[in-house]
């Protein structure tokens, strides 16, 4: 009887493997890739002033002392539109976020600026995706929180909504 | 008529004169260096696109890829070996951007399945013959 039971199994084994094959083909798996540089130091990058009016960015310029918010964004980016109300109110409360801008132009930029309105200290052009790569960003929009040393402390992946507010302002106030 | 010539030669003569002063773009332009350019291509190949994930960097129009080929080409020219190029990946966006299953703990399991596996079915083999020959 065992014996029978065992010669079944390797049909069994196949069977299982057809079946998770079939599932992960009826549910491709989207994952969401989360940044290796959370809990380690800003990388070293340097992106030019990507709007005249506003300073460019560069890492030096996280070491003052003061959490704030780094978000990855771009004017064609439609959904990054949708999270500028809330960067605005954030920054009403004192919090001060820069942008690094994706793919990007300055005339783009002042017009989504203008339409939108502007929650920004300084914008980095990043027209080569080297500072969104070396943060580990893997698109748009993404906000981190570094800290006023200058260590990545907290990566939110995807529009900043109502729901998010709470946890950007716990990380915010946690290092100041 | 002269002014023309120097006109057609002038216009012949601008992309040769200008394309070794503008910068190459590493995302679309091959390594000068054949034997660097084929371990850039071997390595895009087996590096994840970040924002379609099916595809390697290799084979995918998003800009991000384009970005991680460029950093592949770039770094590969500075005398990196791929596998480093691919660390530095895997420290920015973690073993899912690498095609090319690292052996760890974790991992283990990965390695170990298809060897149990050879192992059962030879047990279970063998275990066959000898019902035979009894």
């Amino acid at each position: 009887m065992t014996r029978k039971l065992i010669l079944w199994l390797p049909f069994g084994l196949l069977m299982g493997l057809f079946a998770a094959f079939w599932l992960g083909l009826e549910r491709p798996s989207d994952h969401i890739i989360a940044s290796r540089m959370v809990g380690q130091p800003l990388p070293e990058f340097a992106a030019e002033a990507a709007i005249p009016s506003l300073p460019g960015l560069a890492t030096a310029d996280f070491r003052d002392g003061k959490p704030r918010l780094l978000n990855v964004f771009a004017s064609w980016c439609v959904p990054c539109v949708q999270e500028i109300p809330m960067l605005l109110r954030l920054q009403q409360a004192g919090v001060e976020i820069d942008g690094i801008a994706v793919h990007d132009n300055s005339a783009d930029l002042s017009r989504f600026l203008t339409e939108n309105g502007n929650p920004y200290d300084r914008i980095g052009l990043d027209q080569d995706g080297k500072a969104q790569i070396a943060l580990g960003s893997a698109g748009v929009p993404e906000t981190f929180v570094i800290d006023g040393q200058g260590k990545v402390i907290y990566q939110h992946i995807g529009v900043v909504t109502e729901a998010d507010m709470a946890d950007l302002r716990k990380m915010l106030a946690s290092r100041r | 008529m002269k002014r023309a010539a120097l006109f057609i030669a002038a216009l012949i003569l601008a992309p040769l004169a200008a394309s070794p002063i503008a910068a190459q773009d590493y995302a679309e332009v091959s390594l000068p260096d054949p034997e660097q350019e084929s371990q850039a291509l071997a390595l895009m190949d087996s590096i994840r696109c970040v924002v379609c994930q099916g595809q390697p960097i290799s084979g995918s129009n998003a800009d991000l890829a384009g970005d991680m080929r460029r950093l592949v080409r770039e770094h590969i020219a500075a005398g990196e070996s791929p596998e480093q190029v691919r660390a530095f990946l895997v420290g920015k966006y973690g073993d899912w951007v690498s095609f090319k299953p690292v052996v760890r703990s974790e991992t283990l399991p990965l390695w170990l399945v298809p060897l149990l596996a050879l192992l059962g079915g030879g047990w279970l083999v063998a275990n066959r013959i000898r019902v035979r020959k009894a």
